[in-house]
Parts: structure tokens; C-alpha cells; sequence
């Protein structure tokens, strides 16, 4: 979650981090979230040792780590595996990402959301995703909600949120009609901590979104909308997945778009009755 | 009609004898388990139970258990019978007397334990066998999704419900119970697990809220019941003044002494939760230490929980199954063995040692044994695997992930789960038997030593059959026919047999420990009162001995307290010891 610590000062250079180490903790010691503490550990190594290599050896300098540090953290979160090496090859290709597939200098995908989406794609038969519930009660629930909410608003990123979730609800009004479910087993996945992170970090990534608030609002609907399709087609990842096909379109877009604005405007400044 | 004869005649059998997988798996192995059903007129065939018409959405799911194997002796003719339960109302429960020539006879309805699905009585989800009365006669608990039962062996002769009155519990939905004595007075004990809350006949249900509320943290599963036997046909409940309060969904459960002080503490596998060790304080108290321990800190669904020392170093290890499913449930099965030296530690410390044995991914598991399947001197693990085999190419996990995100008063309510609509679900999936090599190696052998096979698989039991120094495998599959495998052993490997007789301890010795020391190796193995997912495997030990001729020492350790010692026993034979007075 990159978003969080676009500002390396102040507010934004601890409370990510701390944040989401807190929600690990809290959801390790209360319902033993991870398998294993090693796993978590070793996502967090090896995503440090590839930002601080790839940002050395491509870039010339020295990163800030918080962000490999969050990779690690929701990578460690967001898999499930019985070995250790699927948490280091998820965090070592997040972390890959942004650094080779960039355009324009910026990267395009969401790093966790990139090394995710491959590894549940590509190696399913050693991986699989967080799916079920931390606690399943409505407490936990609220917390989460509660402090999730308070930092994309921060950040200002709420409308983001909040039009993802709207999007969902009534995707999933839609779809409880077409599979003839009931409404309540549609949208249960929108309580879970999948979904959570997804809502509250993935999605909000400033880096990996696009520029205007009106733009923003309309990938994550659009980002909803092939959620839904891939749901109509059995894909239990499909954020995920719907994350990685429409965020990095929107993104090039997006910096087309500005690019040509850029070039409008320097050559509207230099037309001699400009 | 003729042609409908026809093409039923010719649809697939469920298993068939590949000729040249046997004689490589005899060469390669020494052995080759060879379904025998028909040749031995075993024709049973377990049916689901139905439910309220109110969860028929996704009544595949939670009727998908009741079949179950239990061997028992229970005339005393030296041979062991075999007891399969059913589980829709009116349907029979069989009991198949070992005819001593390879053929089977289903005597239960003679001996009264056939007829026990009769409604509103619940129906059958197992069966353990306890000599309760220390007459030398196994009797029979029956347990249910509905009343347990118990029947009196009558000198092998006949059974007769002696459950009135006799202080088992109304309802339960369980499906584990084993007979242990946890006091060690001499008289066995019971305890009995609830799955769904005793609160509800799943087939006259007034709410839909039955289901778990977490698929990870859920406590609102059946109570538990530890009964106390007073000597008179009477059992106790104790349940709460032993501490032993849990409401998690157990499934399995076993018992043997972890810690060395001589009392039986107690693994109970729990499906949507933590699995509980509950450490006994010399009859009197239960203390849980599930995640002081190690085997409770990570919730996955136990399924079964059963014993073994697979290396030889006279260390008892748990192996727990749970559930995996490629890419969407990587829960993976545990073998816990005991960190440290179990004297004068009173909460042992377990470490999870399945990965480096690689006997960690099966399936959907459910029923486990070890056993030495070629007498090479370690025990081989056997898992029984597969969920709802229902149309094929087709699969409800997504449905299932779901649900399975969703909060709390979403997942308990079965109403809200989606219509399965025929839907498998980790379903037509191979039943693992591991080979152990040694050194904590082992190796996959299920396609290469007995026919392939997808029915799904619930308890596995293992028993000399045939008295030849071999052991056979049982498999219960649910809404199908068991299958009972003949251990084809060739090979010239050594074994020895022990069936002990408590006199002090109860009469079956359950909870006795057996320490057989040969040619530098040292295997234990424990007499249970059930073991496995809705199991029961014989009541002899069987070692195998590999080339050795010789064993050097067994030792013994009654309940009681009393140790017995023999050196040099007589092997390829059954030896039947006798506690001293």
C-alpha cells in the first residue's frame, strides 16, 4: 500500500506501517490468523531485499522501505500456503513490479495486487487466498471497518471506498438474481478480511490510480463490474483478478490522458497569441 | 427396457483388480490390498440421512457423514467381526460374523443391533465396542445424531438395549465417542462428542440456524459428554465438574497418556476450530492446553485424530487430518510428535512434523490409521479422502467461498447458503496410503497398491482378518459400499500380535502401552477403546518385524499402573497376556 507513504513525514510515514502491523497482530493474537509467523517474516525479508536491490541497481538509490514492509506484511496476509517459498517468490515479484513494469516511469499494477493475482493464478496448486473469516463477529467487523474508513479518509480516498462498496451491493442484488442465491450470500464476501484489505489498501493506491476523483470513481465501478462477471463465472479471486485487469488500463490511460493535456497546454503557451 | 437392463448391467464398477498393478505392487512392495466385498458377501451399502425439508439447499453437505467401521470380536472365537453403521431412518446397521474361511455372514439382525434407525431415535454415525461390565464380552455404544445407545453383549450370543436408564444423554449429535477410563478405577468410561448442537433433530428442524457462525472460530457446536462409569449400568454425567466444557464441532477424538503420569488425557479434533488437548489430572480434573501444546493454535478442520511411532524411537505421535484443496483451502494434515520427554513433563510441547514426513497433503480427509502394511518394522499411515462426489466437472467450492467470508449471522443461517444443485465438492478423490521407508520418509502409494478408487472415504480401520499375520484395511464410504481390503502380503517379514486382557485394568486394557524392542528398534502402540474418524480398529496390536527373527524385549503398562515384561516372545504369532492380580 504505497498510498500511505507517498509522504515520508509526519503523519503518513508511521501510521501505515504501525497500522497494519497492529491489524496483524491484533488478528494473529486473537484468531491466529497465520499459519505461521515464519511465512509473514520472510514475505516482509524478501520484499526489503528486493526494493533495496532493484531500487540500488535500477534507480541508483536508496528507498524508503516502508512500503516493501506493508508489501510483505499483506502478501504474508493474503496467501495461504503449506510451504514457505510461494510467500517469498509473492513478495519478490510485488516488489518486481514496480520496478519493470513501468511506463513512463511509474509502475502501473499494485504491487501486492500484481504478485497475488499471479501466484493464485499461476500456482494454485501450492497457493491459495485468504477466504475465510477473522472471528466471523460483528465487532471485529466494526473495528475494522471503523479504522479502515478513518485512513482512506485521511487519505482522502473515501470516495473510492465507498463507490467500490455501492458498486458491489447493488452487483450483487444483480447476481443474487441471476444464480437465484439469496442476497445475504452475495454480499457475504464484502465481510470478510479479503475484501477488507482489498476495500481499504489495494484499491485506494495512489500510485496505481488515476488522477482525477470523477476517474477514480469510475474504475472502481468498472472494477466492480468485471469483479461481478468473473463472479458469475466462479472466479473466488475476482477482485483480485478485476483489480489486475482494469487498474493498469485505467492507469495508461490516465497517462495519456495527461500527457496530451500537458501537450495541448505547452503548445497552446507557445502559440503566439496565447 | 431391455436396453435399460442392459446399460446398468454394464455401468462402471467401483473398483477392478488391474492384474499387473498387483504383481508389481507384490514385487515392489510385498503387498497389494485387494478389495474382497463380494467374495466375502459383504454386500452393505451405507445411505446418508435425510433431513428437514427446510435445508435440503445444501443437505449433501451436512448429511455427508454416518458411515463408520468398527472391528470387533464380540463373541470371542478368536476372529474379528466387522460392524458398519447406516444412517437413514429405518435403514439397518450390519454386523458381519467372520465365518474363520474368508466369508463374512451379516448376523445383526439376529443378535438386535441391526434395527437401531428407527424414527425418532436418530440414526447411526458410529459404533465403539467396550467390555463396560468386565464380563469378557465387548458391549456396544451407538452413537447418533440422535440418542446414543447402549447394548449388552449377552456372552456373544445376543444384545439387549440396556440404555434406559442407563444415564446416556437424551440427544446428542455426535460423531465420536471411545471408551477410555479416565480414573483408571478398572471401569471404562465414556466420552461422546457433539458436532451439531444437541438442541436440534436435523430432521425436524424449527430454525435454519444450525450451521456453524465461523468456518475458522466457531463455538457453537454440540456440548460435549464425559460419562463416568459406576459399576452398576450407570454412567455419570461429568462432563462439567472434569472441565471438559467445550462447545466446538468435534469430530474426532482419542486418547492416550501424553504426559507419563499414568491417566489418559485426551485429543479432541475439532472441524471450524482449534483442535483441544485436554491433559488429565489423575481422573479428577481435565485441563485444556491445546495451544500451550502447539496442536491448537491454528484453526483448521479436524477431522480424525490417530496414533503412531513412525520412527521407531517408542515416541506415541498424533496425525491429525483436516482439510486441502488445491488453490483454495491449503490447511494440510499434522503430525504432532512430542517435543520433549514425556516423564515429569506434565504439558507436553508437540511439534508438527507432517511436511518433512511429506504425509501433509491428502485431500479432503477424513478417517486416518497407522498401521505396518508390509511388516517391515514402521507403521504406514492409511487416509481415507473425498467430500460429495455428486455430478461430475462440477464443483461447489466457489459457492462455499461465499459463505464462508461472511460474517457470522450470514454463515450460521443455512438458508443463506447456496442450493448445491447436485454439486460435488471435493468430491471422486483417491484415498492416500503413505509407505513409510523410515527417517520420517514416505512414500505415495495410493495408485500403485490397491485398485483406484474415488468413493468417498469417512473411517478406516485396520485388523488382522484373517489371522495371518497381515493387516487388512476397512473403509467406510459414505452413501456407498465399504470397501474391505485382504492384505495380499508376500514378502518374508517377521510379526508379532499382542490381545491383552486387564484384570486390574479394565478388562479390554484400553489405554495399556506396548513397547516391542527389536534389533535396535523400539515401537509403541496403544490399545484405544476408538481411534480415527468414527473408527474403531482391532483390539490386538500388530507389529511387524521386519527380517528380524527376534524380538528382545516387550514391555507393557497396564492402567493400572503395573508393568509387565517379556523377553523374547514367541513372533508370527498372537500372544495373549494377561494382567497380573
Amino acid at each position: 500500500m504505497p498510498w500511505l507513504t507517498k509522504k515520508t513525514t509526519g503523519y503518513f510515514q508511521y501510521v501505515p506501517p504501525v497500522f497494519i502491523t497492529l491489524l496483524l497482530l491484533v488478528g494473529q493474537l486473537n484468531f491466529g490468523i497465520l499459519d505461521s509467523y515464519v511465512n509473514v517474516i520472510a514475505a516482509v525479508i524478501a520484499a526489503m531485499i528486493t526494493e533495496i536491490l532493484l531500487s540500488r541497481i535500477l534507480l541508483g538509490k536508496w528507498k524508503n522501505l516502508s512500503s516493501a514492509y506493508i508489501s510483505g506484511i499483506s502478501v504474508g496476509i493474503l496467501i495461504r500456503s503449506t510451504m514457505i517459498w510461494p510467500y517469498i517468490i509473492t513478495a519478490i515479484l510485488s516488489i518486481m513490479s514496480k520496478y519493470i513494469l513501468r511506463y513512463k516511469g511509474k509502475h502501473l499494477w499494485n504491487p501486492s495486487n500484481f504478485g497475488v493475482s499471479w501466484m493464485l493464478f499461476m500456482a494454485s496448486l501450492d497457493v491459495a487466498g485468504l477466504s475465510t473469516q477473522w472471528g466471523s463477529n460483528l465487532f471485529s467487523l466494526t473495528v475494522i471497518w471503523i479504522l479502515g474508513l478513518v485512513i482512506v479518509f485521511k487519505a482522502k480516498r473515501l470516495h473510492v471506498t465507498l463507490t467500490y462498496v455501492v458498486s458491489f451491493v447493488i452487483l450483487a442484488y444483480v447476481r443474487s438474481i441471476i444464480v437465484d442465491d439469496t442476497f445475504l450470500a452475495e454480499i457475504a464476501p464484502l465481510t470478510g478480511p479479503m475484501y477488507q484489505l482489498f476495500i481499504f489498501f489495494m484499491l485506494t493506491d495512489p500510485p496505481t490510480s488515476v488522477s482525477t476523483k470523477k476517474g477514480r470513481m469510475l474504475v472502481v465501478i468498472l472494477i466492480a463490474l468485471v469483479g461481478f462477471i468473473l463472479r458469475l463465472n466462479n472466479y473466488i479471486y475476482a477482485p483480485f483478478y478485476a483489480l489486475f485487469l482494469v487498474g493498469p488500463i485505467a492507469k495508461f490511460i490516465d497517462m495519456r490522458m495527461q500527457a496530451n493535456k500537458t501537450v495541448d497546454k505547452s503548445i497552446a503557451q507557445n502559440l503566439p497569441n496565447a | 427396457m431391455l436396453i435399460g437392463v442392459a446399460l446398468r448391467s454394464r455401468k462402471k464398477p467401483l473398483y477392478q483388480v488391474d492384474i499387473k498393478q498387483k504383481e508389481l505392487s507384490l514385487k515392489n512392495y510385498g503387498f497389494y490390498l485387494e478389495p474382497i466385498n463380494t467374495e466375502a458377501d459383504i454386500n452393505f451399502k451405507h445411505l446418508s440421512p435425510q433431513l428437514d425439508a427446510k435445508l435440503k439447499n445444501i443437505e449433501a453437505q451436512i448429511a455427508s457423514m454416518g458411515a463408520s467401521v468398527s472391528i470387533v470380536d464380540y463373541d470371542k472365537d478368536g476372529w474379528d467381526d466387522i460392524y458398519f453403521t447406516n444412517s437413514r431412518t429405518g435403514s439397518q446397521n450390519a454386523l458381519y460374523h467372520n465365518m474363520h474361511n474368508g466369508k463374512f455372514e451379516n448376523v445383526a439382525s439376529k443378535m438386535g443391533i441391526a434395527d437401531v434407525n428407527k424414527k425418532g431415535s436418530g440414526v447411526s454415525m458410529g459404533a465403539v465396542w467396550g467390555d463396560y461390565d468386565n464380563d469378557g464380552y465387548q458391549d456396544l455404544l451407538l452413537y447418533k445424531w440422535g440418542k446414543p445407545e447402549l447394548f449388552h453383549n449377552i456372552n456373544g450370543k445376543g444384545f439387549v438395549n440396556v440404555t434406559t436408564g442407563s444415564g446416556l444423554p437424551q440427544w446428542v449429535n455426535a460423531n465420536s465417542a471411545i471408551w477410555f477410563d479416565f480414573n483408571n478405577d478398572g471401569l471404562l468410561d465414556l466420552f461422546i462428542g457433539g458436532y451439531y448442537n444437541e438442541k436440534f433433530d436435523l430432521s425436524h428442524v424449527t430454525t435454519t440456524k444450525v450451521m456453524p457462525k465461523s468456518l475458522r472460530y466457531a463455538n457453537n457446536g454440540g456440548r460435549n459428554y464425559l460419562l463416568e462409569n459406576e459399576g452398576n449400568g450407570k454412567f455419570k454425567d461429568v462432563t462439567k465438574a472434569e472441565g471438559l466444557n467445550s462447545t466446538k464441532w468435534t469430530l474426532a477424538v482419542a486418547a492416550s497418556d501424553f504426559n507419563g503420569d499414568g491417566y489418559p488425557d485426551l485429543f479432541i479434533a475439532n472441524d471450524y476450530n482449534v483442535n483441544e488437548l485436554y491433559i488429565n489430572h489423575k481422573g479428577e480434573k481435565f485441563t485444556e492446553i491445546g495451544s500451550k501444546s502447539g496442536i491448537g493454535k491454528i484453526p483448521k478442520s479436524g477431522m480424525s485424530v490417530s496414533f503412531g511411532d513412525i520412527v521407531n524411537k517408542g515416541i506415541l505421535g498424533i496425525y491429525n487430518t483436516t482439510i486441502t484443496e488445491s488453490g483454495i483451502l491449503m490447511q494440510s494434515n499434522n503430525y504432532w510428535q512430542p517435543e520433549t520427554q514425556q516423564k515429569g513433563n506434565l504439558y507436553p510441547k508437540f511439534k508438527n512434523l507432517a511436511q518433512l514426513a511429506e504425509i501433509d497433503n491428502a485431500g479432503w480427509s477424513y478417517g486416518s490409521q497407522f498401521g505396518d502394511l508390509n511388516n517391515d518394522g514402521y507403521m504406514d499411515l492409511y487416509v481415507a479422502n473425498g467430500y460429495i462426489s455428486a455430478k461430475k466437472e462440477t464443483s461447489y467450492w466457489y459457492d462455499y467461498s461465499k459463505i464462508s467470508s461472511g460474517n457470522s449471522s450470514i454463515i450460521e443461517d443455512a438458508a443463506n447458503w447456496p442450493d448445491m444443485k447436485g454439486k460435488s465438492q471435493s468430491g471422486y478423490e483417491q484415498n492416500k496410503i503413505w509407505l513409510n521407508k523410515g527417517h520420517f520418509l514416505f512414500e505415495d502409494v495410493s495408485s500403485k497398491v490397491c485398485p483406484h478408487t474415488t468413493l468417498d472415504g469417512r473411517a478406516v480401520a485396520m485388523a488382522d482378518l484373517f489371522n495371518n499375520g497381515s493387516l487388512d484395511v476397512i473403509v467406510a464410504n459414505q452413501n456407498n459400499i465399504p470397501l474391505v481390503y485382504k492384505n495380499m502380503l508376500q514378502n518374508a517379514n517377521h510379526w508379532i500380535e499382542f490381545d491383552l486382557q486387564g484384570t486390574l485394568s479394565n478388562a479390554d486394557a484400553v489405554g495399556a502401552k506396548v513397547i516391542v524392542d527389536w534389533n535396535g528398534e523400539k515401537q509403541i502402540q496403544v490399545i484405544t477403546g476408538g481411534i480415527g474418524f468414527s473408527s474403531q480398529n482391532q483390539h490386538r496390536l500388530h507389529f511387524g518385524l521386519g527380517k528380524s527373527d527376534k524380538v528382545d524385549q516387550v514391555s507393557i503398562f497396564w492402567p493400572s499402573g503395573q508393568m509387565t515384561t517379556i523377553d523374547n516372545p514367541k513372533i508370527d504369532k498372537l500372544n495373549i497376556v494377561k494382567e497380573n492380580k
